[in-house]
């Protein structure tokens, strides 16, 4: 391609992406500060925080919902970790003839159409009075989490050479010593990121959530749902906005921590 | 702090595939014992089975008379030096150094001072506090061999670790180890796959072929009386060529055949060797190339045409071919392409073995 198209066309890309990106933000945020807005006005016929206020207010239901998600989902971190760290060990460390299966069968609750799935262990839950409660919202969004962070997990320690632990043997450190000094320090990055996915999958998820927490456990997506469903559009704005700080933080942490090495050991 | 190593009959199988069939070596405290080899003889898989990463089938490993077989590596008293060095990443040279002298609960004071110690007899001065990705090839296998040296081993276990280096830096990394190894009185078994790494390095060698042990024995007994044709073409004598000879006295007469003249050579040839097919290898720079029609006394003689010629430095070496074989002979004389000429053979380099036992 010559030079003189090429200019012209990544403005373009650039401009659309730009466009497909920022235009809705774009939107929200108007919407989150617009106290009036009626169609078929192209603006807000009346500016200001009033909504902002509502949202932010102590009493508020909306910080309340923000609190609860970030519990949840801290809840659901700590739970997915516990479980993908020893799972991906072992998947990848061990020889087991039946690995590949065991790791599709992480893949399961994916394959089907979630709101089905949802709907049979909104059931189950319902037998072991989990409906309602924290710990039952935890569980789903574990079990969610568990897709990806089982998958990282095993790559993360199978991008360890054995021989490294096997170092650490030889200098005379017993089994857990080394995989607490070794292999766990070496996995770490690939850990962190996916427990930063697990973190903001959970903050974001909204299915589960809803059909095996509400109306008593209200996460900041139901809170949002509800308000646009509502017709209150601002209120849902603005909690869309709320939910978007951590996905932006999870970018620079992104930038910062996973630069191409550990991307890299991902990637093997 | 040398100890006896003694390895007993050692069996090891990966899944099905038997690696290593019943391998026994005495290995006296001081000793340095290089491992030769070809690739995937099962060198790697000898250390492994001794520093408890294998599991054998069969067989004891006696360290100080004590048996070890059934111990968990970290209990076996050995250091090893992993081919790939095997440094950990997310600590630093100093880190890696101390890491066994942490796990005896040393205080940290005297971990530093042994570190130190370690780092300067390695010439590492002051990379203490280097992250052992940025050092270079040689300065790893320093490392790795420090982290191995500072526990003080009984027993010092050497993967190639000079095969990722630069020839140069290769030539002075032996020397260092083998200094090292005497000075601090440890038991080493250096396993390579280097002819001459093992045999300037070490006290005694150990031939491995496909799992089994050929011969054992001091560099110049190999090197002089390897005692098989694997053994002898391992260790250099790659030309090789079958001669019909009966045993007379103390001699045996050579008949004329289809490369080689007639010839009586003043040495009794294999043990028990009457007469029949024998096969000679010879190396090329322990031949010399004589004029066509010349005839030495207790020399084999191989009449032949110069095909080929190089220069790799000192001596030429000529590709001399002889009936259908071909022979590589090193002269200090230049000859030209199609020179007729005769590889001659004195008695005492042959190494000579019935045809038939291998
Ligand atoms: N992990 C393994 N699984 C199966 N076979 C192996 C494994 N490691 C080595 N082998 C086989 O065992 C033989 C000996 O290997 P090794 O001890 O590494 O040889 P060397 O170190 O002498 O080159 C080779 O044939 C190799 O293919
Ligand atoms: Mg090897």
């Amino acid at each position: 391609m010559s030079a003189a198209l090429r200019w012209p066309l990544r403005a373009v890309l650039l401009g659309l992406a730009v466009f497909v990106i920022f235009g809705p933000l774009a939107n929200l945020l108007i919407w989150s500060v617009a106290e009036a807005w009626f169609w078929p006005n192209k603006l807000p016929s009346q500016w200001g925080f009033r909504f902002w206020e509502v949202v932010f207010r102590p009493t508020g239901r909306a910080m309340e919902s923000l609190w609860l998600s970030v519990w949840i989902a801290l809840l659901t971190t700590a739970a997915s970790l516990a479980l993908s760290i020893p799972a991906g060990y072992a998947l990848a460390r061990g020889r087991l003839p039946w690995r590949p299966v065991v790791l599709l069968l992480f893949l399961m609750p994916q394959a089907f159409p979630s709101l089905p799935v949802y709907i049979n262990i909104a059931q189950i839950f319902f037998a072991f009075d989990l409906n309602g409660t924290v710990p039952g919202v935890v569980l789903v969004h574990t079990v969610h989490g568990l897709v990806y962070s089982v998958w990282i997990a095993t790559a993360a320690f199978a991008a360890i050479e054995p021989e490294l632990e096997q170092a650490a043997r030889n200098m005379g450190a017993g089994a857990p010593r080394t995989f607490f000094e070794v292999t766990l320090p070496l996995a770490a990055p690939g850990l962190v990121a996916s427990a930063i996915f697990v973190f903001l999958e959970s903050l974001d998820e909204f299915t589960g959530s809803f059909f095996v927490g509400a109306p008593e456990v209200r996460t900041l997506p139901l809170l949002l749902y509800n308000a646009a469903a509502g017709g209150n559009i601002q209120i849902a704005s603005i909690s869309a906005l709320i939910l978007l700080v951590p996905s932006v933080a999870f970018m620079l942490l992104v930038e910062r921590f996973l630069k191409g090495e550990v991307m890299a050991k991902l990637g093997r | 702090m040398s100890a006896r190593l003694e390895i007993d009959r050692i069996e090891t199988s990966y899944g099905a595939t038997r690696v290593l069939k019943g391998v026994s070596l005495d290995v006296a405290p001081g000793e340095f014992v290089a491992l030769l080899g070809s690739s995937g003889c099962g060198k790697t898989t000898l250390l492994r089975t001794i520093a408890g990463f294998l599991s054998a089938d069969a067989g004891e490993i006696r360290v100080g008379g004590r048996d070890i077989s059934g111990e968990p590596p970290d209990r076996r008293g050995m250091a090893m030096v992993f081919q790939s060095y095997a440094l950990w990443p997310h600590m630093t040279v100093a880190q890696n150094v101390g890491y066994g002298l942490r796990l005896k609960k040393w205080d940290r004071a005297r971990i530093d001072a042994r570190v130190n110690e370690i780092l300067a007899m390695l010439k590492l001065d002051g990379f203490g506090h280097r992250n052992v990705t940025q050092l270079s090839g040689g300065q790893r296998q320093r490392v790795a061999l420090g982290r191995a040296l500072a526990v003080e081993p009984q027993v010092l276990l050497l993967d190639e670790p000079l095969s990722n280096l630069d020839a140069r830096i290769r030539e002075d990394v032996r020397h260092e180890i083998k200094a090292l190894q005497k000075s601090l009185g440890i038991t080493a078994i250096h396993v390579t796959h280097d002819r001459e790494e093992a045999m300037v390095m070490a006290d005694r060698i150990v031939i491995l072929d496909a799992g089994q042990i050929a011969q054992v024995g001091p560099p110049e007994t190999i090197y002089n009386a390897p005692n098989s044709p694997f053994v002898a073409a391992f260790m250099g004598a790659t030309n090789v060529v079958r001669i019909e000879a009966e045993r007379s006295g103390e001699a045996i007469v050579v008949a004329p055949g289809a490369g080689n003249r007639p010839a009586r050579l003043a040495r009794p040839g294999p043990q028990g060797f009457a007469r029949g097919k024998l096969v000679a290898h010879f190396r090329s720079e322990a031949a010399e190339l004589a004029d066509a029609g010349a005839d030495f006394a207790d020399s084999l003689m191989l009449p032949g045409r110069i095909v080929q010629a190089a220069y790799p430095g000192g001596v030429w070496r000529y590709s001399v071919a002889v009936g259908e074989s071909q022979f590589l002979v090193d002269a200090p004389e230049k000859r030209a392409l199609g020179d007729a000429v005769a590889v001659r053979v004195p008695a005492d380099a042959l190494h000579l073995y019935q045809a038939g036992a291998s």
